[in-house]
C-alpha cells in the first residue's frame, strides 16, 4: 500500500518559519519518525525556511510525506526567487555567512537529513530539497 | 509579539521560554534579561528551555549570546532542562554551545550556584 500526502506553506516572515515547524513535525509524527528524527528534520526545515525568509525574500515550502512499503520519508523543498547564492561552495562552509549569522544553517542541515540538494541561480533564486528517510 | 516572562526569586531570575518563539521573541528576550539584570542586581539567570523541542542556529545563538551578555553584567546564565534530542541535534549542526553552562532542571541548576557561591 502506498499513500503520500503533500503539504505547502507560505513563507514569507518569522511567523511562518514557526508554522512550518510545526507543520513539518505533524507530517513527521504522521510517519511515525522517533523524536530525534523528529527534531532533526524540524531544525533542518527551519534552517531552510529561515534563510528564504532573510536572503531569499520570502518564498515557499513544499513537504511531501511518502508511505511505501519499506521507505517512508519526508521531503521537504524550499524555494525562493530572490538574489541566488553567488558561490554555494562557499555558502555550504561551516562559518560563512553574509548577514551575521553563525553560518551553520546550511552546512549543519546537511549534517541532519539523508540527502541535500541544493540548486541556485543568481537572479533567479534558490531551492534546496532534503529528504529524512525513516 | 509575545514575551517570554521573566521572575525574580528570591536573588535570581527565572526566564522560562514556554512555547516554539519566533526570532524577534528570543531577540526581545536578550535584552530584557539584560535589563532585569542590572534592575534586579541578579548574579544568576536560570533560562528554563524545556518546553523547546527543537533549537535551531539562530536560537542556539540567542542563548549562547544572553549568556555571554550576562557575563558581561557580571551575572551567569544556567540553561535548564534542554531535551535530550535538542542536545544531540545542536551538537550535529556544529553549534556546541561551550562556555554555556547547562544543568537537566532547576534544582540542580540551583545547586551548581550554590556551591559557586560558597567558594
Ligand atoms: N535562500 C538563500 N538565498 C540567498 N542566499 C542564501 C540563501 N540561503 C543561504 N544563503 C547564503 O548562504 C550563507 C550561509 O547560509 P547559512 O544558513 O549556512 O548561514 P547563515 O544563515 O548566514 O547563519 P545561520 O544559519 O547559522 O544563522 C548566508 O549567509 C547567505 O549569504
Ligand atoms: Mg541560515
Amino acid at each position: 500500500m502506498a499513500a503520500s500526502e503533500r503539504v505547502t506553506v507560505a513563507l514569507r516572515t518569522q511567523e511562518d518559519v514557526v508554522s512550518l515547524r510545526h507543520r513539518v513535525r505533524e507530517q513527521a509524527v504522521v510517519l511515525r519518525f522517533s523524536l530525534l528524527d523528529q527534531t532533526k528534520i524540524v531544525t533542518a526545515a527551519s534552517e531552510l525556511a529561515r534563510n528564504a525568509v532573510i536572503y531569499g525574500g520570502g518564498g515557499e515550502a513544499i513537504i511531501e510525506t511518502s508511505l511505501n512499503n519499506g521507505r517512508d520519508g519526508l521531503t521537504l523543498t524550499v524555494i525562493d526567487h530572490g538574489p541566488g547564492i553567488p558561490n554555494v561552495e562557499d555558502a555550504m562552509r561551516a562559518g560563512f555567512s553574509t548577514g551575521g549569522g553563525l553560518g551553520l544553517g546550511l552546512s549543519g542541515t546537511r549534517r541532519l537529513v539523508d540527502e541535500f540538494e541544493l540548486r541556485s541561480e543568481v537572479g533567479q533564486g534558490t531551492s534546496v530539497r532534503i529528504v529524512r528517510w525513516k | 509579539m509575545d514575551r517570554v516572562p521573566i521572575i525574580k526569586i528570591g536573588k535570581y531570575l527565572l526566564a522560562t521560554i514556554q512555547t516554539d518563539v519566533q526570532d524577534n521573541v528570543a531577540v526581545a528576550l536578550q535584552e530584557d534579561l539584560a535589563a532585569r539584570i542590572i534592575a534586579a542586581r541578579a548574579r544568576l539567570v536560570l533560562l528554563d528551555i524545556s518546553a523547546l523541542q527543537i533549537v535551531d542556529s539562530f536560537i542556539g545563538r540567542m542563548i549562547a549570546d544572553i549568556s555571554g551578555i550576562a557575563k558581561l553584567l557580571d551575572a551567569e546564565v544556567i540553561v535548564v532542562g534542554m531535551q535530550p534530542a535538542v542536545a544531540i541535534t545542536l551538537v550535529e549542526l556544529g553549534l556546541t554551545l561551550s562556555g554555556v553552562r547547562t544543568a537537566l532542571n532547576v534544582e540542580s541548576a540551583l545547586a551548581m550556584a550554590g556551591i559557586r557561591d560558597q567558594n
